[in-house]
């Protein structure tokens, strides 16, 4: 990995400047040549977890093939907040065909692109965690399983949001939806269903397969560079809070997202041909009431009767994810 | 040059002389000769530059054309039946975006009951989808029409379906005249879309329309359809002009001359009609066939011109709109009102019901004499269906309705008639 992790940060803060690098190590969004992909002026809510993961990986993106690029994207809220004509923010060549087709869509375009000797042009699919993993899921597999040359980016936020915060498969055990409500003896989504689509894509073996979140950004940015650097398919998996769906203040995205690493609830890694390589690791794991108490998804956990039990419950899932992906650091990393 | 062959391998042969360059394929019977000769071509290299993509499902095939037609390159599928309507969301979306895939429909019942033969279901099921359908009679116009599609498609930046019924011309070996590279590229010029995905002159393709300019996008589609209208016969001609031989058009007749009667259908079985009614002319009937070869856009002009000097007609077509009646039957009416016609509907040959000269000539004798019902389904089994009606009559629990009617029918293959 030609990315080296940043260490001036502060205890306590995790602020790391672009001050404090020296230029060439600084984000693709600190210069002034970005290419803003994605414009300024579209409709995506304040403080849209997607729609700053979306600005950072496509710029990425754009920055590594020196503007080479074409994105599909999926139904949904990117797709919406985008685009409604006569108006896009879209500064790149880019299509929207259904929900649950992307990934074949971008398998045609990089065919075209290929066929035609333009293969220095590049293809990114897009869509939310509903678009990638329920219902464009067949989709995606078959171009994972032809390594069609396709970067995937599924943008989590746990839900159905365009339609209205509705449950997806990649919603979280307990968390409240509008179709999984908070009523009833187990309220919320019920646990042991569902899919973590990375280890998904992990058992497809396909060149690469990588996890973000829009708290580290400049490890996001590295990650699609990373993947702009190889042939075939690959998946980034992005979680990206939503203020609306999650219950959460606009401003407490990136601090969402944070928690979501720093619990061990979302574990952060990037693996090749089916092994993982590195994991963000995490100092000090800290307790999931952290991430769940100020989401209004999990309320109902901390009610006059705390659900201790479901909160166990969801605090040993964060620590199979720190197990399973040695995601706990060693004393000497601070 | 002509040759011996399978159809498939005649549709497989001239889609490859159209260079495609980006063909996607899942498999359904009968269309899977076609695209595993495809597969062959593009495999040894014989067909290149092209890249053909096993994909995972006929969604994902059309979904694969959309994006490979949107970045410029001349892209072809084929599918059938069940293939067909799971496509069907991307099928929609291919004619909403204009984009120019040519599609070869091996027409196929659709379930349930599973039926793999052939009838019309399957293509006449997205009559409205946005797509023009071609109809093939034999394995030479199959052929043909697939090089005019092309053009067609993507003069107008509109997709076609061409549909060859299944089995029936998909399997039969038959002799075919297959032109040659240096015609079909003097014929198809290169493709020049309308829109395409590029970093250098970037677009956004398929953003949302809200009520402002839906209906005038909705409209303009059908505008392009009527255009076809126009440009169907005059490729035609163009067609024969290049390749020597008249294919393609909007609708054929044959012995229409002073015909008080007019047999209407699409595909292989006008050849079974026009042996027909060749032996009935031959008795004195006044008898004539119009063959539709253009179902979308449908040539209401051209049918009502056609139908001008009749007293009736009989529209004899492999679909059935349940709870409606015919398909064609009603876009023929609509051609045709105020003409004062007898109009009959003839339901025939659902899930490959053999469609025989002995029934049909009994079925047309009725029609000349003017005692032939408005609606027919043509050797319907009706103690068969009788005998469950009555049984569901009596019991709750009768099961399934396939299976009953087979345990009394008495066979699982086609029956001779």
């Amino acid at each position: 990995m030609s990315f080296q992790p940043v260490k001036f940060y502060q205890t306590g803060t995790f602020t790391v400047g672009n001050r404090l690098l020296p230029p060439e190590e600084r984000s693709v969004q600190a210069s002034s040549k970005r290419f803003n992909s994605i414009n300024s002026g579209h409709r995506a809510c304040q403080g849209c977890g997607e729609a700053l993961g979306a600005r950072y990986a496509i710029d990425a993106a754009m920055e590594a093939t020196d503007g080479q690029l074409i994105a599909a994207n999926a139904t949904g809220c990117l797709e919406v907040f985008s685009t409604p004509y006569p108006e896009t923010s879209w500064q790149i060549p880019w299509i929207h065909s259904l929900f649950g087709n992307t990934a074949a869509v971008a398998t045609g375009i990089a065919a075209a692109l290929k066929v035609k000797g333009k293969a220095q042009i590049r293809v990114v699919a897009q869509g939310g965690d509903g678009g990638t993993t329920d219902i464009g899921f067949g989709c995606l597999s078959g171009m994972f399983e032809r390594n069609d040359d396709v970067l995937y980016i599924c943008y989590d936020n746990g839900g159905y949001m365009n339609t209205g915060v509705q449950r997806s498969s990649a919603t979280p055990a307990a968390a409240r939806t509008s179709t999984t409500p908070a009523v009833g003896a187990e309220p919320g989504n019920v646990f042991d269903q569902g899919k973590f689509l990375p280890a998904i894509a992990l058992a497809h073996d396909i060149p690469y397969v990588a996890t973000a979140t829009v708290a580290d950004l400049r490890d996001l940015e590295a990650k699609v560079r990373r993947a702009m650097e190889i042939r075939g398919a690959r998946y980034i998996h992005i979680l990206v809070p939503c203020p609306l769906g999650w219950g959460t203040a606009s401003h407490d995205t990136i601090r969402m997202a944070r928690l979501a690493k720093e619990t061990g609830i979302f574990p952060v890694f990037e693996a090749e041909h089916g092994e993982i390589k590195s994991v963000l690791a995490i100092r000090r794991p800290l307790p999931v009431e952290e991430y769940l108490k100020p989401q209004k998804r999990y309320a109902h956990l901390f009610g006059k009767q705390p659900r201790v039990d479901v909160i166990a419950h969801l605090q040993a899932q964060a620590d199979r994810n720190i197990r399973r992906y040695g995601l706990q650091a060693r004393k000497e990393s601070h | 040059m002509l040759k011996q062959m399978e159809g498939s391998r005649a549709v497989a042969e001239a889609v490859a002389l159209c260079r495609p360059e980006v063909i996607c394929a899942y498999p359904i019977s009968p269309q899977t000769h076609i695209v595993e000769a495809l597969g062959e071509m593009v495999k040894d290299g014989s067909l290149a530059p092209c890249e053909f993509i096993n994909v995972e499902s006929e969604f994902a095939a059309m979904s694969v054309a959309i994006g490979a037609s949107a970045a410029g390159a001349r892209s072809y599928t084929a599918t059938a039946s069940q293939g067909l309507l799971y496509m069907v969301e991307a099928v929609y979306n291919a004619s909403g975006l204009g984009l120019p895939i040519v599609m070869t429909i091996a027409n196929r019942a659709i379930g349930a009951p599973i039926n793999i033969w052939n009838d019309h279901s399957d293509a006449l099921s997205q009559r409205d989808s946005g797509w023009i359908q071609l109809f093939a009679e034999t394995n030479q116009e199959a052929l043909d029409l697939h090089i005019q599609a092309f053009k067609l498609a993507e003069e107008l930046s509109l997709p076609i379906m061409v549909c060859m019924d299944g089995f029936i011309l998909t399997h039969a070996y038959e002799r075919v005249d297959m032109p040659t590279q240096a015609q079909v590229d003097a014929y198809l010029p290169k493709y020049e879309p309308r829109q395409m995905l590029d970093p250098n002159e970037p677009v956004s393709i398929g953003a949302m329309v809200g009520p402002e300019a839906f209906m005038e996008v909705r409209y303009l589609a059908h505008a392009r359809q009527m255009q076809a209208l126009e440009r169907i016969p005059q490729l035609a001609e163009e067609f024969a002009t290049v390749f020597g031989r008249d294919s393609g058009g909007l609708i054929h007749t044959y012995r229409a001359e002073d015909a008080e009667t007019m047999v209407i259908a699409m595909g292989s079985v006008l050849g079974t009609i026009k042996d027909t009614v060749d032996a009935m002319r031959d008795a004195g009937h006044k008898i004539g066939v119009l063959g539709i070869t253009s179902f979308r856009p449908f040539p209401h002009v051209a049918v009502a011109a056609a139908l001008k000097h009749c007293q009736r007609f009989v529209v004899l077509e492999k679909s059935l709109a349940v709870g409606g009646g015919g398909i064609v039957a009603t876009d023929v009416r609509m051609a045709v009102t105020g003409m004062g016609l007898k109009g009959h509907t003839v339901i025939a040959g659902l899930g490959g019901r053999a469609i025989t000269v002995k029934s049909l000539t009994a079925l047309f004798e009725r029609a000349c004499r003017g005692d032939l019902e408005l609606m027919t389904f043509l050797d319907l089994d009706w103690n068969a269906v009788n005998k469950q009606l009555e049984r569901e009559k009596a019991h709750r629990r009768t099961g399934p309705v396939a299976e009953a009617l087979l345990r009394d029918v008495g066979v699982v293959a086609s029956r001779n008639y």
